[in-house]
């Protein structure tokens, strides 16, 4: 790729920050500041976010899609930086199993991020600068507390449901927990009520290889003219592994050389999975800002929601209405399935009412984007159970 | 006239109701109180859960070893969590249920006076369903043919079987004495799915009942 198409991707990808593309945004004045669990309140700021379907007169159809650490508010609409399909299309449209034609979908960049919602890559608006650094550091819970102002500026009192895996799963809990009368039905996907050392120490290699990076300039890489590329591609190819398993990986490439029949004795990319890699981590680059890589793990790192009820998850579900659909992967790593089992004891043991299942795949962690047709008819069994219950019938 | 016996069990099969297994959910789903918070173990695909939420408004939980069945359950939108009895039944609170229900389950669990004492303490009634390994054909099978039983509702060989604890109708209910539950009801089904006589001795029903359901509480 030429230096030039490459800056021009980057400064397109910069633009989103501020200016995201194919998107509504909801502007919060010094009036309506966020209150952050770090002690500060940021403000203004903006949301940046998609719909996708109608929303019906009694406003009770309403599905909030959480996205996952690098996702964004293009669920089920191009995304207008990589041009590729939205990433969850699999779940999200008419007549799938979050079907547009009957619910009001709504998917919100989280704050933080660099797709339009306010994060480090954002302009600060006493600099002019972006935020950097400066930028404070935030939680799950304030992405949640984020979302939960953009459908009080939408005038959308309760969602039928809220849906996420990964670290949209870990918003997902945290709306039952922080919301509980706002939420008819969850589901967390692929996810834990609190970040595992294991997972800690994956985010912090992550960090470490962005911030060793010479580029980054402490986070002020945007006003010193620079990117740190190979830092941020490094802690994509770490992250990219956990995302997989070796039975995947070994399934795809297993030893298989690239573009040639023996080994060079040299570091080229000699095997499939290395350039794989490599093609991963430049290609997220691409799309993605360095800082707010840093500041979503943070978050998730923090996510812990036994230690925010008293030192037991089953305090912050006591009372709860919300009906849970959890599920979980075989050859996921990162969440295993012993981490959505702790969510369905606490549940259990608050008198929740909940559904699990464990799908076997091989995909890893990433078979909640992927096509898994038990996961689909999980989903559209659960929801229209509870659209039942909710007395949504099928027009919507 | 133990050929005469084998012959009218033998009839009995071949006018057996097709739908036999579901007479025993029906009889089961009798003894649930409408509108009550039920915990299914051993839920299967959710076809009780499914009749208890349609016929009773019970507002249904289950728990189920098999993934597929789990998935199955969970497709039909109903609250069934994959788990196993043996062991997860610790992190339900007391009392959280009105009725726990074990259905044609008990035979498989490795620890069933555990279970049942679980069942006790985690619902205020406990309802149990199982075959009974005391019915004459399978004593005939046993004694005379001189191998394991197979029959229609426990159709497995036992090298495969998932049943570990062959109990008979006599046996569960000296367990139920030594968990201190109390017998709030008791029904025997005959090979026709048709239920027994109510004041048949235990001795009738342990021989010709094909499988029993009990409404236990709480002694004390």
């Amino acid at each position: 790729m030429g230096d030039v198409e490459t800056a021009v991707r980057s400064t397109l990808r910069a633009g989103e920050a501020d200016a995201p593309r194919n998107s509504e945004v909801a502007y919060f004045g010094p009036d309506k500041p966020l209150k952050l669990d770090a002690g500060v309140e940021l403000s203004p700021f903006q949301i940046a976010y998609k719909t996708y379907g109608t929303l019906n007169a009694d406003r009770s159809n309403a599905v909030l899609i959480c996205h996952a650490l690098t996702g964004d508010q293009h669920a089920a609409s191009p995304n207008p930086v990589t041009g590729k399909p939205g990433w969850w299309v699999t779940m999200v449209g008419p007549g799938k199993p979050i079907d547009t034609e009957r619910y009001f979908v709504i998917c919100s960049n989280v704050i933080g991020s660099c797709m339009g919602s306010t994060g480090p890559a954002s302009t600060n608006p006493k600099t002019g600068e972006p935020w950097g650094l400066d930028f404070p550091v935030i939680t799950i819970r304030d992405m949640v507390r984020a979302q939960a102002m953009l459908l009080d500026a939408l005038n959308i009192e309760t969602l039928f449901a809220v849906a996420g895996g990964s670290m949209g799963g870990m918003q997902v809990l945290q709306w039952a927990a922080s919301f509980p009368k706002r939420v008819f039905c969850a589901l967390p996907l692929a996810c834990a009520t609190r970040h595992s050392a294991q997972n800690i120490a994956f985010h912090e290699v992550g960090r470490q290889a962005v911030m060793a990076d010479p580029e980054w300039h402490h986070g002020r890489y945007v006003v010193e003219g620079t990117e740190p590329r190979r830092g941020l591609a490094v802690a994509r190819m770490a992250a990219h592994i956990t995302y997989l398993s070796d039975a995947a990986l070994h399934r795809k490439f297993g030893r298989k050389f690239q573009d040639r029949d023996k080994p060079t004795f040299s570091f080229d990319a000699d095997f499939e999975v290395e350039s794989y890699l490599r093609h991963q981590g430049s290609s997220f680059v691409e799309r993605f800002d360095a800082n707010s890589y840093l500041y979503l793990t943070r978050a998730m790192d923090y996510f812990d929601l036994a230690a925010d009820h008293g030192g037991a998850v089953a305090n912050a579900f006591r009372g709860l209405d919300t009906r849970f659909c959890v599920v979980s992967f075989t050859s996921d790593w990162l969440f295993p399935t012993s981490e959505s089992r702790n969510i369905v004891h606490a549940l259990n043991a608050s008198g929740g009412r909940v559904s699990f299942a464990e799908i076997v795949t091989d995909k890893g962690h990433d078979a909640f984007l992927l096509d898994e047709p038990e996961l689909f008819a999980i989903t559209r069994g659960f929801l229209d159970g509870a659209a039942k219950m909710r007395g949504l019938n099928n027009g919507g | 006239m133990l050929s005469r016996l084998k012959r009218d069990l033998t009839m009995a099969d071949t006018a057996r109701v097709a739908d036999g297994a579901r007479i025993d959910l029906l009889l089961v789903a009798d003894m649930i109180a409408p509108g009550s918070r039920v915990l299914d173990i051993g839920a299967g695909d959710g076809e009780l859960l499914r009749i208890l939420g349609e016929q009773r408004g019970v507002d249904g939980r289950g728990i189920e070893l098999s993934r597929e069945g789990v998935n199955e359950c969970a497709a039909k939108g109903l609250a069934v969590i994959q788990g196993d009895a043996d062991t997860d039944l610790d992190h339900y609170p007391d009392d959280a249920f009105d009725y726990v229900i074990l259905s044609q389950t008990l035979q498989a669990m490795r620890r069933p006076r555990v279970v049942l004492e679980n069942m006790l303490r985690i619902g205020r009634n406990a309802v149990v369903s199982f075959p009974n390994f005391g019915h004459g054909r399978i004593r005939l099978q046993l004694g005379l043919g001189g191998h394991m039983p197979s029959t229609d509702n426990l159709p497995y060989a036992w090298w495969e079987s998932p049943n570990i604890r062959f109990c008979t109708i006599k046996d569960v209910r000296d367990l139920c004495d030594v968990v201190n539950a109390k017998m709030e009801r008791a029904v025997a089904l005959n090979a026709y799915g048709k239920p027994l006589g109510f004041n048949a001795p235990w001795w009738f029903w342990n021989l010709f009942g094909e499988q029993a359901v009990f409404l236990l509480s709480r002694r004390g």
